[in-house]
């Protein structure tokens, strides 16, 4: 076999191994700052027994959830039911491939067994990657769809019901925002997106030129994360928990890891496609303030989603599918049409 | 190095595996719920096929369209249908003679038209920017089908609304 290819395996594999453990460490942190700031926004202290200002609190709550007892019930479909949580989990993960965390590829300073190695800032850097977000973002689905229906439970088949009809008809009005973008930068690629955004000292940023768009998918995305106020499949008052009733232990865990680590991955996504992803000023020179600026962005955002989550209160089903279908859909199509337009007149 | 590993013929045969295995799990599931998720493995593997053929696109579509929408919607309507967990759906119906000879014909009928039409092999670099070339046929020497497509599926959402909706106004909430 091409020793480059073996090298590329080898690369890209740690590359997989480092990006999902990062992950989850995100979604353990996650779980500490939401609930740190749901309590700041609620006038509360949120977890403070644990640690020095709660910061301990997931280590407790890892060793809960990996002690329980694993309970499957008699009246599951096993094979699926014990298959959702990973449909869940790396769907939310895989969508990370695409997105570039600094603009060069990186040398290693030494070399391992006689060859360079030369280790890209991104996994996949394909020439159809908003595409790719998309079709992962659709794989979401099945997780809560499978579980739902595993579960074998009127509530849980009612879960997996709304978010089916939930996340087919938010992914439409998410794809049409994203043809602005996509006009703009006259490219797929997400590497192209972010070099686009990085003129004018790294600000020229798609926000500027599609804010409805940015809204658009903002509220697309917390739809399909399922985070407030459009957490229907699992709205624990009226649907017990939805699809996550009959699960327990960590299976409960990875279905809680894949909404936090659903949320980061789209923040990523939002930050690299309409806040400049890496670029910022100077950002070019120093390939490390990349990153920061990119974190940055990304801690912003999730701090935005945390505090939409603290103040708006659940939609209802109804409301949710009329204000997709008609006003959320039509905006984007209007969006991308108004976009088309001037796009086709500044540059033909 | 000591071995080859022909790399892209293990991913062909994995492909394989799962569309065939998926294509065979789909008929052979008395279970209409684990029918429709055998089919997902089945259209996985082609999509992995297009992504071999260099197609990304395709693959992507596949992905999006077929697995992500398709079998959703068939899993939505199965969910809202069907007894939930009834495993005594029969695999058979009485049109299964029928069912068998037409896919028998259709199926030789495919291998002499494979066997019969000489593919042209090319050993030039697959083309670098597929996207861009897709959209510039779509809206250049393709225009008029690409059109005609639209216009038809409008047509067809059009129709499916018509059919669907609610005889008496429902009262504004």
């Amino acid at each position: 076999m091409d020793p480059q290819l073996v090298t590329d395996l080898v690369v890209h594999t740690i590359l997989i191994v480092i990006v999902a453990t990062l992950l989850m460490g995100g979604f353990a942190a996650m779980t500490v700052v939401e609930r740190k700031l749901l309590g700041r926004f609620t006038l509360r202290y949120g977890p403070n027994r644990v640690g020095k200002f709660g910061t301990l609190q997931v280590i407790a709550d890892m060793f809960k959830m990996f002690f329980k007892e694993e309970v499957v019930p008699d009246h599951v479909d096993r094979a699926i039911y014990l298959m959702a949580p990973g449909m869940a989990l790396v769907p939310a993960m895989l969508a990370f491939a695409v997105v570039p965390i600094a603009q060069a590829p990186f040398v290693l300073p030494f070399e391992v067994f006689g060859y360079t190695i030369t280790v890209n800032p991104w996994i996949a850097d394909i020439n159809v990657g908003v595409l790719y977000i998309l079709a992962i973002g659709s794989l979401g689905t099945y997780g809560v769809v499978l579980g739902g229906w595993s579960s074998n439970n009127k509530y849980s088949l009612l879960g997996g019901l709304r978010t089916s009809a939930q996340m087919l008809s938010y992914e439409l009005p998410m794809g049409v925002a994203l043809l602005g973008v996509i006009m703009l930068a006259g490219s797929l690629q997400l590497t192209q997106i972010v070099d686009f955004q990085n003129a004018w000292l790294g600000l020229r940023w798609f926000i500027l030129f599609q804010p409805i768009a940015f809204i658009i998918f903002y509220i697309c995305s917390l739809a399909e994360a399922g985070r407030a106020p459009f957490d229907l499949p699992e709205t624990e008052n009226e649907l017990i928990a939805g699809f996550a009733t009959e699960y327990g232990a960590m299976k409960f865990g990875l279905f809680f890891g894949a909404e936090y680590i659903h949320m980061i991955v789209v923040s990523f996504i939002m930050a690299t496609l309409f806040l400049g992803g890496w670029s910022g000023p100077f950002a070019t020179q120093v390939p490390l303030l990349g990153i920061v600026y990119l974190l940055l962005k990304v801690g912003f955002i999730l701090f935005t989603m945390i505090w939409v989550r603290a103040s708006t209160p659940r939609v209802r089903f109804d409301k949710l599918m009329k204000f997709n279908w008609k006003f959320l859909l039509p905006l984007s199509i209007a969006n991308a049409a108004v976009t088309a337009l001037v796009a086709g007149v500044i540059f033909f | 190095m000591p071995f080859e590993i022909p790399f892209v013929q293990i991913v062909w045969w994995a492909m394989t595996a799962c569309a065939i295995g998926g294509a065979i799990g789909v008929v052979s599931s008395n279970n209409l719920f684990h029918s429709a998720l055998f089919l997902v493995l089945s259209l996985f593997g082609v999509a992995g096929y297009y992504v071999l053929l260099s197609a990304g696109f395709l693959a992507v579509v596949q992905l999006m369209v077929y697995i992500g929408a398709i079998v959703i919607l068939v899993l939505f309507a199965i969910m809202f249908s069907r007894r939930m967990m009834k495993p005594t759906e029969d695999e058979m119906n009485r049109q299964w003679l029928v069912s068998v000879i037409v896919a028998a014909a259709l199926f030789s009928w495919l291998i002499v038209v494979v066997n019969s039409v000489s593919w042209p092999v090319t050993s030039a670099a697959p083309t670098a920017d597929t996207v861009l070339q897709l959209g510039l046929a779509f809206l250049g020497s393709y225009l008029i089908p690409f059109l005609v497509v639209g216009v038809l599926l409008s047509a067809a959402l059009i129709g499916a609304i018509f059919l669907a909706r609610e005889k008496v106004e429902a009262e504004e909430i």
